[in-house]
């Protein structure tokens, strides 16, 4: 086994999630089983091969993305931004207590 | 009135054009159609009523004046949940996003509407794009219309469902792994997936950003062709979209195939491939050779591996890309958590689903310290190997011809448990998504066999980056030459 229950607990941390024991089972044999088949990967020689990370097209820059200028433009007013927000103060995002003291 | 099950896009667009159909005529009846036939397949999400006859109204308004109408007047389409609609409901088939309202249009669908296309909704799929199977929808599954005990296909399953039924002319679908080609196959319609950077992005919420492709899901290749020819080009909204011409598309349908060379990999016919879908992917190869076309055998030797690959790659962005879906700006939020990180994980906790937990679990493990070099880079370079191999074998053929899928439409809750087995329903489509060339998937006959019997089958035609005139010629002829009289 590769990924024991303390390690899917790390994981999940750095995900910012949190699984109940349950999940976490079910998570550990899942996490296994997949990564048993990936490590077939390990059968293809790629010392010569540089990583791929993205797909090249016309126009665009050698980090795979265009540039534009830098030119000024209307953002999303605050209105339209805040709409979705499920607790809000006028013009912020409102969030449970960030620092304790 | 005309039947609105066999309507085409280029029917549709032409009867309104002849006055014999009005828009709004025609968006009635395919709500009338919804209504009665929608709830036994569950390929609608939400319907966008007075934003469809508002855009009809404006047809009607034009055609009464007797202006002219843009290419796309009055054709009716839906739109996979992923792709957002000022206005109008987006959840991207997940509960964490389950009342956003989006403040902007994605840019694919902006252009089809100022071309007078009507969105009649949004549809069912997969959370997230994530599945094989419209399953992991949050939403409940999307059944095949073809036979409701089985899969419509995934991720966008509502997409080809809809086409299927008859409850929409076109959809847009989203194609990762093989999410546009793998339900058109096995519901018995058309799926292109254009070339990376071929259609702009922007608006489409986000799986995995190096693979992510929008594209037209259609009842005829023409359809495809018309579709894709007023989404396609550069949108300086979306800095991975590519400064390439788009050419007319339908007219170069109209080349012959006669001498294109045309390669067959093995590894597409080996092991795991139903044996219904390999006689009549045959059989189609031997038409497109009687046609003119010379078919010459290649090997594309990692094949195998695109499968882990992609399942590295694809994970990786998610975990990333879904990092966003946190409880403040939009979606759900958890109630009563005391501190900000308690916050973030409930709200993600209570808002995900298993199979997109499981995906930021093993994206976010291949990510981390200690196993980045042993599993992402170690992908990404297999990658490579696999984009060395496409590009190799372009070098001796113009197109790569193969099954869509290994099998026809599997049986609803038959792979649910066990996310291999899903995973390997992508095996012909994996490897060209992270390669990022186009390709289509076209209805080549319908199986006999007993496991699948009245079953379509798919055919899956594959192209150099930016010749998607080359495989929409290719699956125009493949259409043509196995239609049944």
């Amino acid at each position: 086994m590769k990924v024991t229950e303390k390690e899917v607990d790390y994981v999940a941390d750095l995900a910012n999630l949190e699984l109940t024991s349950e999940e976490r089972t079910r998570m550990v044999r899942d996490l296994n089983s997949i990564l048993e088949y990936v490590d077939m990967l390990s059968e293809v020689n790629t010392s010569n091969v540089a990583p791929m990370a993205q797909v090249m097209t016309p126009g665009v820059t050698e980090l795979g993305y265009a540039r534009r200028d830098d030119v000024l433009r209307p953002c999303l007013p605050h209105a339209d931004a805040l709409a979705n927000s499920p607790a809000k103060h006028p013009d912020f995002f409102k969030v449970p207590k960030v620092i304790e003291r | 009135m005309i039947d609105i099950n066999e309507l085409t896009a280029i029917f549709a667009r032409n009867a309104i054009e002849q006055r014999q159909l009005k828009a709004s005529t025609l968006v009635d009846e395919f709500y009338k159609k919804i209504e009665s036939d929608d709830p036994d397949t569950h390929a609608y999400l939400t319907l966008s009523k007075e934003r469809a006859y508002s855009k009809a109204a404006e047809i009607d308004a034009l055609a009464d004046k007797g202006e002219a109408l843009p290419p796309l007047a009055g054709v009716p389409i839906g739109i996979k949940d992923v792709l957002v609609t000022k206005g109008v409901k987006t959840t991207a088939g997940s509960k964490i996003i389950g009342n956003f309202i989006p403040p902007y249009t994605c840019t694919a669908v902006q252009r089809l509407e100022d071309a007078g296309a009507i969105v009649l909704g949004k549809m069912n799929c997969d959370e997230f794009a994530m599945g094989s199977s419209n399953e992991n929808s949050a939403y409940g599954p999307v059944k095949n219309p073809r036979d409701r005990s089985r899969v419509p296909g995934g991720s966008s399953g509502g997409s080809a469902a809809a086409v299927a039924a008859g409850t929409a002319v076109a959809t847009l679908g989203t194609d990762t792994g093989g999410s546009i080609r793998q339900p058109a196959a096995l519901c018995g319609i058309v799926g292109l997936m254009p070339t990376y950077g071929r259609v702009s992005r922007y608006g489409l919420i986000a799986f995995a950003s190096s693979l992510d492709k929008i594209g037209p899901i259609t009842k005829t290749v023409a359809d495809a062709a018309l579709l894709l020819r007023h989404m396609a080009g550069r949108d300086p909204l979306d800095s991975t979209s590519a400064e390439i011409s788009v050419p007319d598309y339908i007219a170069e349908l109209e080349k012959p195939v006669t001498g294109l060379r045309i390669g067959v990999p093995k590894e597409y016919f080996a092991e795991g491939l139903d044996s219904d879908v390999r006689s009549y992917v045959e059989a189609a190869i031997q038409k497109l050779s009687k046609a003119g076309c010379e078919i010459v055998q290649i090997s594309l030797p990692s094949t195998r591996y695109a499968i882990p690959t992609y399942y590295v790659v694809a994970t990786a962005e998610a975990s990333s890309n879904l990092a966003r879906f946190d409880g403040v700006r939009y979606g759900h939020r958890a109630a009563n958590a005391n501190t900000l990180s308690e916050m973030y994980r409930r709200s993600r906790d209570e808002g995900f689903g298993p199979e997109v937990k499981r995906r930021i679990m093993l994206g976010t493990y291949a990510l981390s310290a200690g196993y980045y070099d042993a599993y992402y880079l170690k992908a990404q370079r297999v990658r490579a190997v696999l984009a060395k191999e496409f590009a190799d074998a372009f070098t001796k053929v113009d197109a790569i011809v193969s099954p869509s899928t290994p099998t026809p439409a599997f049986k609803l809750g038959e792979k649910v448990d066990d996310p291999l087995a899903m995973y390997l329903s992508d095996l012909y489509t994996v490897g060209p998504s992270l390669v990022g060339i186009p390709g289509i998937s076209v209805p080549c006959g319908t199986a006999t066999s007993a496991d699948y019997h009245g079953l379509p089958i798919g055919f899956q035609v594959l192209g150099r980056h930016f010749e998607e005139s080359t495989i929409l010629r290719i699956a125009r002829a493949v259409e043509s030459l196995t239609a049944t009289p």
